[in-house]
């Protein structure tokens, strides 16, 4: 294989790891902040003890995002090095940004949200619980602000020819704010909280299925799924919004993403389908001239179609970008659905006696993953084969020293090293949702005597120190 | 490098610097805090095994626990800051780099992943794997950033495109070999300094002593590192032999060292850590001081090196950065020093945790 695809791979699947963590530190962010509000407010231990078992989880969850983030801030050197001298005058301050506003805010508060339950007064403690959400927010906005300026460059002049040209930037807030960022940003920040959301409701429904930690678990269920509710429906308008972005900005893009190929006909809106590139064209369940609707508001009006752009600037992987796409949306009603569902029995007050749909919650942590792999799939294959859009193509932009075999090298490391990591994972996320939501020991008795001078005795009298 | 000679024309200057140094200044900041940060729990971490007992090796682990993560971000902030403002540097040196970077990147990992995971099992084979793990992984990293350091530091063969034109075996010669194991010591003295601080009773003894044996580690290699510099490496001493007055940072850091067994002696573990540290402040502002302006030298070919002036960012983007940093740099000074004040004190185990 050559190096372009392998390098490819390897960024896709990195990133794809990476990928499940940190929208999941988000959303669980979130709910940290409302659970821990509540028990400010109330007093209430029952949202005491649902914080401190969540915060176990997203400390789990984070230091694996941390580890794996790592990794794909130096890719770009390793592998994308012509990539790297391209942007980095423009993406290099959105990473400064991220590096001082998002990372050392989260990385500094995490360990008094770890540890300092009793270290630090309730509010202190809330306050770092809300530096930590506000951190995780902030890292998605440089990153995405950085990975929308690919697809809708701004702000920016190209100097300097072949090998040694480069974007610099000419005007910072354009940069930030270019055409895509806003909606792209929504668009993920809501997706990160539904991950959240939807991993809170998962581990609840398999609680109240097992009859177990019931007066935690259905307070923290109706939580989850205010949230999940809210931000499901929110998301069917913020992608629309992207969507429609993507006609503007990125035509070829939005004719991959619904195989569309013939600009002067209608453009149609498939629920399933195949597209046949080879042949150029789509099969499948559609509405007639429902793109065209969703863009235009006309049935009829055209949209440029996929033979308007010459084959070699029309992503190659067609079929894949519609599938992804279609995948995602697919997801996102299924959410909707889901959280509708919910909602409107626990109106009824029959909630948590309906098994069946309790059941349905137990997997529904995997519907926003697969949501979030989809959407990004379906955004980065679609910008193919650009890796700026319109500007540098990917295969320019590797890293010209780096062979093939060194990638693979890597590759086969980084996927030996990830497969443990992950099976890891799912052992102790199982362990803490087994242990669940309790802490043995009589907490307070312990706090008397040692409240400022230990970090270890942090979770009950099992004498077994949950985290670290 | 085209453009070089008319950038250095529309130079933006601040208080008689221009731009790009001041960059380079910070980058030298975030790498020294990384270092000093990073390198007592590195440190720690590479004498884990030192320490035999049980109990011994969960306070020491603990001692780390809550910031150790907040310790490795200023990779990253080091990273973007060299991605930002001189993204040629970036390019060149990670490419370059491929093979003892992932290494280094694989080990960062397992390390964190280790720390992650080795009390959540009670079992003697789990916790015995994972401290293993532990620190292997933190005597790879520090030796991996002490051979990078090295091969910056010496020179690498580059290209009229400015790419690495070796292979990875080039990495192993004997300067940077030098440097790793320095860095090594470097490291593990800081940690066993910065455990002795956090201990009490049997434990603190044998760090106590741990921590004067890594100091004369230390010193020995440093010593060979240094006369083999001045001996095969004349070039990076042009700058001192040129500048006696400079050679007041060296005497500095001799007598920064000197202090470190002094203070122990006394009991001031505080201020042994604190002159630990400031001789890794002193030894990397040595190395600047002896490369700038070059990121990366090339010996075969001078004039193809990468400077701070051909490797940098447009002008506008050094001046937002510097904008940045400016603004972000006391937001994160105050809340660094919040966190470490919350944990600070001696780590303690009692009866509730065995």
């Amino acid at each position: 294989m050559d190096v372009e695809i392998l390098a490819r791979i390897q960024f896709a699947f990195t990133i794809g790891f990476h990928y499940i963590y940190p929208p999941l530190s988000i959303g669980l962010g979130l709910v940290l902040v409302i659970m821990e509000g509540l028990f400010l407010k109330t007093g209430n231990r029952i949202y005491e003890q649902a914080v401190r078992f969540w915060i176990r989880i997203f400390a789990l969850i984070f230091g694996i995002g941390v580890a794996t983030g790592i990794i794909m801030e130096f890719e770009f050197g390793t592998n994308w090095a012509t990539y790297s001298k391209y942007v980095g005058d423009i993406f290099g301050s959105a990473l400064a940004a991220e590096g001082i506003f998002a990372f050392a805010l989260e990385s500094g508060f995490l360990g008094i949200l770890i540890f300092g339950w009793k270290r630090v007064s309730p509010r202190v403690h809330f306050f770092s619980t809300i530096m930590v959400f506000l951190g995780s927010l902030f890292s998605a906005v440089w990153i995405v602000v950085a990975n929308s300026w690919q697809q809708t460059p701004a702000g920016y002049h190209i100097v300097g020819k072949g090998l040694n040209a480069r974007a610099e930037i000419t005007d910072f807030w354009a940069m930030v704010f270019n055409p895509s960022s806003v909606d792209r940003l929504l668009h993920v920040w809501i997706a990160a909280i539904l991950a959240g959301a939807f991993m809170v409701l998962s581990v609840n429904a398999w609680y109240i299925l097992h009859k177990k930690y019931l007066e935690i678990a259905r307070p923290s269920f109706k939580i989850a799924l205010t949230v999940a509710t809210i931000f499901s429906l929110l998301q069917l308008y913020v992608g629309h919004r992207s969507a429609d972005g993507v006609s503007h900005n990125q035509p070829a893009k939005l004719a991959a993403l619904e195989g569309h190929y013939d600009s002067s006909s209608r453009a149609d809106m498939y629920l399933f389908g195949y597209v046949d590139n080879s042949r150029e064209k789509t099969m499948g369940i559609k509405i007639p001239g429902g793109l065209s609707f969703l863009v235009h508001g006309d049935f009829n009006a055209p949209i440029p179609g996929l033979k308007a752009f010459p084959r070699d600037e029309r992503p190659s992987q067609v079929n894949s970008v519609f599938q992804f796409y279609h995948l995602m949306i697919l997801v996102g009603m299924a959410m909707i659905a889901l959280s509708l569902l919910g909602s409107w029995f626990w109106w009824k007050k029959t909630l948590f006696g309906k098994r069946w749909l309790m059941w349905i919650f137990a997997f529904s942590v995997l519907l926003p993953q697969i949501g979030n792999q989809a959407g990004w799939f379906a955004a980065e294959m679609g910008r193919q084969p650009w890796v700026v859009y319109g500007m540098l193509k990917t295969s320019d932009a590797l890293s010209k020293m780096v062979t093939a075999n060194q990638i693979i090298f890597s590759l086969i490391l980084f996927t030996l090293v990830y497969i443990v990591l992950f099976a890891l994972f799912l052992f102790l996320l199982n362990k803490k949702i087994q242990h669940g939501p309790v802490d043995y020991g009589a907490r307070e008795h312990i706090e008397e005597g040692t409240k400022r001078d230990n970090p270890m005795l942090d979770h009950g009298s099992n004498g077994r120190r949950p985290d670290i | 490098m085209a453009f070089t000679s008319e950038k250095k024309h529309k130079m933006h200057t601040f208080l008689g610097v221009d731009l790009n140094t001041w960059w380079f200044l910070v980058f030298g900041a975030v790498i020294s805090g990384y270092a000093i940060l990073d390198g007592f729990d590195l440190g720690a971490g590479a004498l884990h095994l030192f320490l035999k007992k049980e109990q011994s090796r969960r306070i020491a682990m603990n001692a780390i626990g809550p910031i150790w993560d907040g310790n490795e971000v200023w990779l990253v902030i080091g990273g973007g800051a060299l991605f930002a403002g001189f993204p040629v540097a970036y390019a060149a040196i990670f490419s370059a780099f491929y093979v003892p970077f992932m290494v280094f990147l694989i080990g960062l990992i397992w390390r964190g992943v280790a720390i992650e995971f080795r009390s959540k099992e009670p079992m003697r084979w789990w916790r015995k794997t994972w401290d293993i793990v532990y620190c292997v992984a933190s005597i790879i990293i520090s030796l991996s950033l002490g051979l990078m350091l090295g091969n910056v530091v010496g020179g690498l063969p580059l290209n009229k495109d400015h790419e690495f034109t070796g292979d990875w075996l080039f990495f192993f010669n004997p300067l940077s070999i030098l440097v790793a194991i320095t860095t090594l010591a470097l490291f593990m003295m800081h940690g066993a300094i910065f455990l002795t601080m956090k201990t009490e009773n049997r434990l603190y003894i044998k760090l106590h002593l741990l921590s004067n044996n890594f100091t004369i580690f230390f010193v020995v290699s440093f010593v060979i590192t240094t006369l083999y510099t001045l001996l095969y490496v004349p070039h990076l001493s042009d700058f001192f032999k040129a500048r006696p007055g400079y050679f007041v940072i060296p005497l500095l850091m001799i007598l920064c060292i000197a202090n470190i067994p002094r203070q122990l002696k006394r009991g001031k573990y505080r201020y042994a850590f604190i002159s630990s540290a400031v001789t890794i402040a002193l030894l990397l502002i040595m190395v600047a001081l002896e490369v700038f302006p070059y990121l990366l030298y090339c010996p075969q070919n001078p004039a193809g090196s990468i400077t701070v002036y051909n490797g940098a960012s447009s002008q506008k983007t050094v001046k937002i950065l510097l904008i940045i940093a400016l603004i972000g740099t006391p937001l994160v000074a105050t809340y660094t020093s919040f966190v470490f004040w919350t944990f600070k004190g001696k780590v303690r185990l009692d009866e509730m945790s065995y």
